[in-house]
């Protein structure tokens, strides 16, 4: 469970994040898809090309599905009912591939925050997605 | 034997030439305590863990931290042949220390977060990959003399 500590540090940092939506989002999707190629499998009607318009417009809109799940850090279920509904009946994404897209995000966080990312914001971070990604799957079955 | 690309090797060893093995071992491992505190069990010997701010300042964790990266770097002065210069600590990680391999994953990944933050644009999503390879197949064949 998140602890007030780590709720304010999430939030904090998540200015920064604001200033770059779509440039965050593609690059965790762009470092996905090169590390993992197996996540490429999901996304065979995409042109996967270095900043393709499918890879910015979609990366937009996973990092702004995680800032209404940052603004809502007590009411995670809730918030992110619908899209727990998409992947659960629609998109069925393996859920091994959201520790995937995770670590690639915190890779992204990592690179554009540098010092800032400290051992606290990390760990609150990797809490942070741990749970959203636990919502994202918890209508699977 | 795993096959590495020119380009992969290339990746490697030019990132590891900028690498700062005691500090980034140091963080690195005292991350892996503080980001999964489940993996103090293997260090009871270490003394103060009881705060992020302890860890990060506690002289056995970057001692161990640099011996640990040290040690990653056998694998980069030897990527065609890492099962072999791993093997004895292989057998060292199940026969005494009773390490779950899981733990080697777990500590690659907050590697790259380390580098990410220490190299930033120069750590290009293809230096990523090569370098997620390399911690993967460390972890494994730290694990291979696993019985």
């Amino acid at each position: 469970m998140l602890t007030e500590d780590e709720k304010h540090l999430i939030e904090h940092v998540w200015e920064k994040v604001l200033e770059h939506q779509e440039d965050f989002g593609a690059e965790a999707l762009e470092r996905m898809f090169c590390v993992y190629p197996s996540t490429k499998t999901y996304f065979p009607h995409f042109d996967l090309h270095h900043d393709s318009e499918q890879i910015r417009h979609h990366g937009k809109k996973v990092v702004g599905a995680l800032g209404d799940a940052v603004r809502h850090l007590d009411n995670l279920s809730a918030t992110l009912s619908e899209l727990s509904n998409l992947h659960a009946y629609n998109l069925r994404v393996d859920p091994v591939n959201f520790k995937l897209l995770s670590h690639c995000f915190q890779v992204v966080l990592g690179v554009h925050l540098g010092r800032e990312y400290t051992p606290q914001v990390h760990v609150a971070y990797d809490k942070f997605l741990a749970a959203v990604s636990a919502v994202l799957a918890e209508k699977y079955r | 034997m795993v096959h590495w690309t020119a380009e992969e090797k290339q990746l490697i060893t030019s990132l590891w030439g900028k690498v700062n093995v005691e500090e980034c071992g140091g963080e690195a491992l005292a991350r892996l305590l503080i980001v999964y505190p489940w993996t103090q069990r293997f260090f009871s010997t270490f003394g103060n863990l009881s705060s992020p701010t302890a860890i990060m300042g506690n002289p056995k964790v970057r001692a161990h931290g640099k011996k640990v990266l040290t040690s990653f770097g056998d694998a980069v002065k030897n990527l065609d042949n890492i099962k072999a210069t791993y093997a004895k600590l292989s057998e060292l990680h199940c026969n005494k220390l009773h390490v779950d391999p899981e733990n080697f994953r777990l500590l690659g990944d907050i590697l790259l977060i380390v580098l990410a933050t220490r190299f930033a644009k120069e750590f290009t999503p293809a230096c990523q990959a090569a370098w997620q390879k390399l911690a993967s197949v460390v972890a494994h064949a730290l694990a291979h003399q696993y019985h």
